[in-house]
């Protein structure tokens, strides 16, 4: 273990015998994600750099404070990727706040969500022990899959202090093309075409305006986009339009109205809820501005098979997430205090109860 | 390592009063606890591993599940869940003390919903099956272990299995997107959601791979991906292993990911030609099977710039699939590797190390030498685009020698797995089979780590108990150094 890991270990460890909460910060930059912020900052910054990046393997290992934009630009430098594409959020953002935020952008209905690509994790518990669980391999079937566990555990089972993930290459080539259809149809469509071999790599609609973007070969997204229609947008300006709904930067985002996020099944019709919606993943992801209350806003999402999770508002009075069943409740709370047995990591961000 | 499970006795009484306890509720027919019905439980895949259950239990609903794990929590029964029973790890091996709970009548396809491309099945339903009712929408599930005919969707989850196609499409965790089932007192649990994550942790992404032990699971809900209108596979030949290993890394490095990327040496096509005549190059020491998919002209291209790479990389010949019928032989061949060396061995065992794959050269020179060193031959077969090996060591079961000296052989190379920085189980589980070598792939705080889990799930240790996590206990009597990130405490000292 080198000096920057035994410090933050030493750090849990007094934390745990004095029962002070800590709270793991890399860059802040998903401060305003999760309920309360409780406890002293443990920075992670310090615990920085690539330890391994093999274009070939497919696969890079880095320390958990190592600034994502860092990592994604030694990535591009080889053509490759972290295919989830991740928010960041802020400049700021480090790879263990992206791995233990657990969100993924605009590819992931194509692609996969970031916990499909973590392949494996070093943590230190609650304890201050230091554990290393996956590796970088592909395929790893020893041991229950822990690594994919701490992919948006919120820093309440561990401090991740180095991840590895599997890359893939950059697409050859991108287009986007751009609709004019309501929610409705948009939803259809979308829902139609995910259903056929076209390589689609992300849809957005908002405002009766639908965009779909391929990624891919030259010869296939010539194919691709004869069959759909739409007109294509000029390169440059889709870029940034894809940058601004990750990063959420987009007009949509502005302003003070609470920002929801509801998962629901992709085919799910429009919902009947107040307020401006932004729809991504095929329908699988949608985000709402309401002031509706936030039962309602759960009930709806609950009703068709998802859950919403308050993702910005200046109150979170209602919890950020949605509630667990009893059952799963209980489970949570044991696997929280199987690795944090004093109860001091990131206390309350995921759930008041633990 | 059996010796943790050799509970083989079966106390009478105690058989007598299980199967009685669950008759109160299950029809005749779906309790065996009479020798001649209960031996063909015996074991799984794993045939050199076997114990008779003391009770074999058929339910054929939810609420049976359900009252079976109540009635056996309450009596204190260990349960061991079974699919298909060709698992290669000994996952489903049952206890002499225990009831084996087989999900095999849970058949049923439930919902298919071809819009938002998704099929709910019952853990009973056969992997090949899945992809067959899909397949008139033009969809099929993606995963496609080479058991696909009769391994169970149920088995898959609990071992997170994969298929030549996963380094693409992903193993089972990228394409199941929830499971319903119980804990082991039978409490209902559901993980993940047909939406894309749910609240909370990952408990979707714990239970699969997590071999039985955390809850048994009654429904999955798979995701499906449209089929690709066109697929080719270019076959290439090369005269030696290492050379083929690195154009593997090469066709990466250049950037594409195939659908499949499969390996196998002289030894495994020559017994898999006389299987199946799938029309490999027996002269070749080990051939490469790349399979593109795509829109056809996507698929032309790959085709193109992938035999461009394996001729730069030192490939003796190519040849590229002219139809779906040729498509589908060369893989056949893969597909049947197992039985294929079945037939030119009375036994053989199957280890499943996955390494990186720039060590591929050097773990099989590895395997070589344990060849001469252990007097046994051993073919390979390998999902070479992930790394994950399938070394098959023949041997005969009847001579207890060849059976020690295998043994020693698979924990030597698993050992040599872990030791270049892999892992003992790249799909197929520890099960008994490997229990042993986690001690040398987890330090006991991660183990640790492991059976706090377990508890968290199973606080009494009667879900498929014994298996996948060796105690702390029985590692020091194993006594094997675990070993970090390739280095060993003394990487300067020969170690074998
Ligand atoms: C010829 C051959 C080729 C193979 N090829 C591959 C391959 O390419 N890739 C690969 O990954 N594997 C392969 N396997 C291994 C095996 O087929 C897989 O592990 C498969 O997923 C096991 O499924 P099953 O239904 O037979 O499970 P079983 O063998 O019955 O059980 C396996 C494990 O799952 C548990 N289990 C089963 N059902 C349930 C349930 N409903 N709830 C909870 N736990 C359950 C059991 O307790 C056990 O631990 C191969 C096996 C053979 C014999």
């Amino acid at each position: 273990m080198d000096a920057a890991i035994g410090a933050l270990a030493e750090r849990i460890r007094a934390a745990a015998e004095s029962r002070r909460p800590l709270r793991i910060r890399g860059g802040g930059s998903k401060d305003f994600y999760g309920d309360e912020l409780k406890g002293e900052v443990l920075d992670t910054r310090a615990c920085t750099g690539l330890i391994s990046y093999e274009p070939s393997e497919l696969v890079v290992t880095a320390r958990s404070g190592t600034p994502l934009a860092e990592l994604e630009a030694a990535l591009a430098e080889k053509g490759q990727m972290l295919a989830f594409e991740p928010p960041h959020f802020g400049s700021g953002a480090t790879l263990g706040g992206c791995v233990a935020a657990g969100l993924s952008g605009p590819r992931r209905a194509a692609a996969g969500a970031l916990r499909d690509f973590v392949l494996g994790v070093r943590l230190i518990d609650g304890r201050g022990r230091a554990l290393t669980f996956g590796g970088q391999v592909m395929k790893n079937v020893a041991g229950y899959d822990v690594s994919r566990l701490l992919a948006g555990s919120l820093g309440t089972l561990g401090l991740i202090v180095e991840a590895s993930l599997k890359v893939l290459p950059r697409p050859q080539q991108e287009i986007t093309l751009g609709f004019e259809m309501p929610a409705a149809r948009a939803l259809q469509s979308c829902n139609r075409w995910a259903g056929l071999p076209l390589p689609i790599s992300a849809t957005a609609w908002h405002d009766d305006r639908l965009r779909v973007r391929l990624s891919g070969a030259a010869s296939a997204l010539r194919a691709a986009a004869a069959r759909l229609g739409g007109d294509a947008l000029d390169e440059p300006a889709a870029a940034q339009y894809w940058t601004a709904i990750r990063e959420q930067t987009d007009r949509f985002f502005a302003g003070e109205a609470p920002l929801w996020r509801l998962s629901l099944p992709s085919g799910t019709a429009p919902l009947a809820l107040p307020g401006a919606q932004l729809i991504e993943w095929s329908g699988a992801l949608r985000w709402l501005r309401t002031g509706a209350a936030a039962a309602a806003v759960r009930a709806a999402a609950a009703h068709a098979g998802g859950h919403a999770t308050l993702f910005r508002a200046a109150e979170k009075q209602a919890g950020a997430f949605t509630p667990l069943a009893p059952e799963l409740a209980r489970l949570h709370r044991e696997i929280k205090a199987a690795f944090d047995p004093a109860g001091i990591l990131s206390p309350g961000r995921m759930y008041p109860e633990f | 390592m059996g010796e943790a499970l050799s509970l083989t006795k079966i106390d009478s009484a105690r058989q007598r009063a299980v199967a009685e306890a669950l008759r109160a509720f299950l029809p005749a027919h779906a309790v065996l606890w009479q020798e001649e019905d209960t031996r063909p439980y015996e074991c799984d895949g794993l045939t050199a591993y076997r114990n008779v259950p003391m009770v074999v239990a058929l339910p054929e609903t939810e609420a049976q599940v359900q009252r079976v794990l109540r009635t056996c929590h309450a009596m204190q029964v260990p349960v061991v869940p079974r699919g298909a029973g060709t698992g290669l790890s000994g996952g489903a091996l049952p206890r002499g003390d225990g009831v084996l709970l087989s999900l095999a009548k849970f058949m049923r396809v439930l919902r298919i919903d071809p819009l938002a491309r998704v099929a709910v099945v019952q853990p009973g339903v056969r992997n090949a099956a899945i992809s067959d009712v899909v397949s008139a929408f033009g969809l099929y599930y993606a995963p496609d272990p080479s058991s696909q005919i009769a391994c169970s969707i149920g088995g898959n989850v609990a071992e997170n299995s994969g298929g030549v196609h996963c380094l693409k499409y992903g193993l089972t965790v990228h394409n199941v997107l929830k499971v319903r089932g119980f804990t082991v007192d039978g409490e209902p649990v559901a993980f993940g959601s047909e939406a894309l994550d749910a609240p909370g942790y990952d408990l979707l992404a714990l239970a699969i791979g997590s071999e039985g032990m955390l809850a048994v699971t009654t429904e999955v809900t798979v995701k499906l991906l449209p089929k690709p209108q066109a697929a080719q596979v270019v076959m290439a030949s090369f005269g030696d292993v290492e050379t083929a290993g690195h154009a593997v890394a090469a066709i990466v490095a250049a950037g594409i990911v195939p659908a499949g990327l499969e390996m196998m040496d002289q030894p495994a096509t020559r017994a898999v030609e006389a299987y199946v005549n799938a029309g490999y190059d027996l002269e070749a020491a080990a051939i490469l099977l790349c399979e593109c998919d795509g829109t056809p002209e996507e698929v032309a291209d790959e085709i193109a710039r992938v035999r461009e790479v394996l001729a730069r990389a030192g490939a003796t010949r190519t040849s590229v699939s002219r139809d779906e019928p040729e498509r589908l032989r060369f893989w056949s061949g893969r597909k049947a590797a197992f039985p294929a060396v079945g037939r030119i061995s009375p036994d053989y065992y199957c280890m499943d190390g996955t390494i990186p794959r720039k060590r591929l050269g050097e773990v099989l020179n590895f395997i070589g030498e344990m060849e001469r060193k252990y007097g046994l031959r051993c073919p390979n077969v390998f999902h070479a685009g992930d790394g994950n090996l399938h070394p098959l060591i023949l041997f005969d079961a009847a001579s207890a020698d060849e059976l020690r000296r295998t043994e020693q052989f698979a924990a030597e190379v698993l050992e040599k797995c872990v030791a270049v920085g892999g892992t003992i189980t790249g799909e197929h589980g520890v099960g008994v089979e490997k229990i042993d070598q986690m001690c040398v792939q987890f330090a006991p705080a991660e183990l640790e780590a492991f059976h706090a889990l377990k508890r968290a799930f199973d606080p009494k240790g009667l879900l498929n108990p014994g298996k996948a996590v060796p105690t702390l206990r029985r590692c020091a009597e194993f006594g094997r150094m675990h070993v970090r990130g390739g280095q060993l405490p003394h990487p300067e000292l020969p170690r074998f």
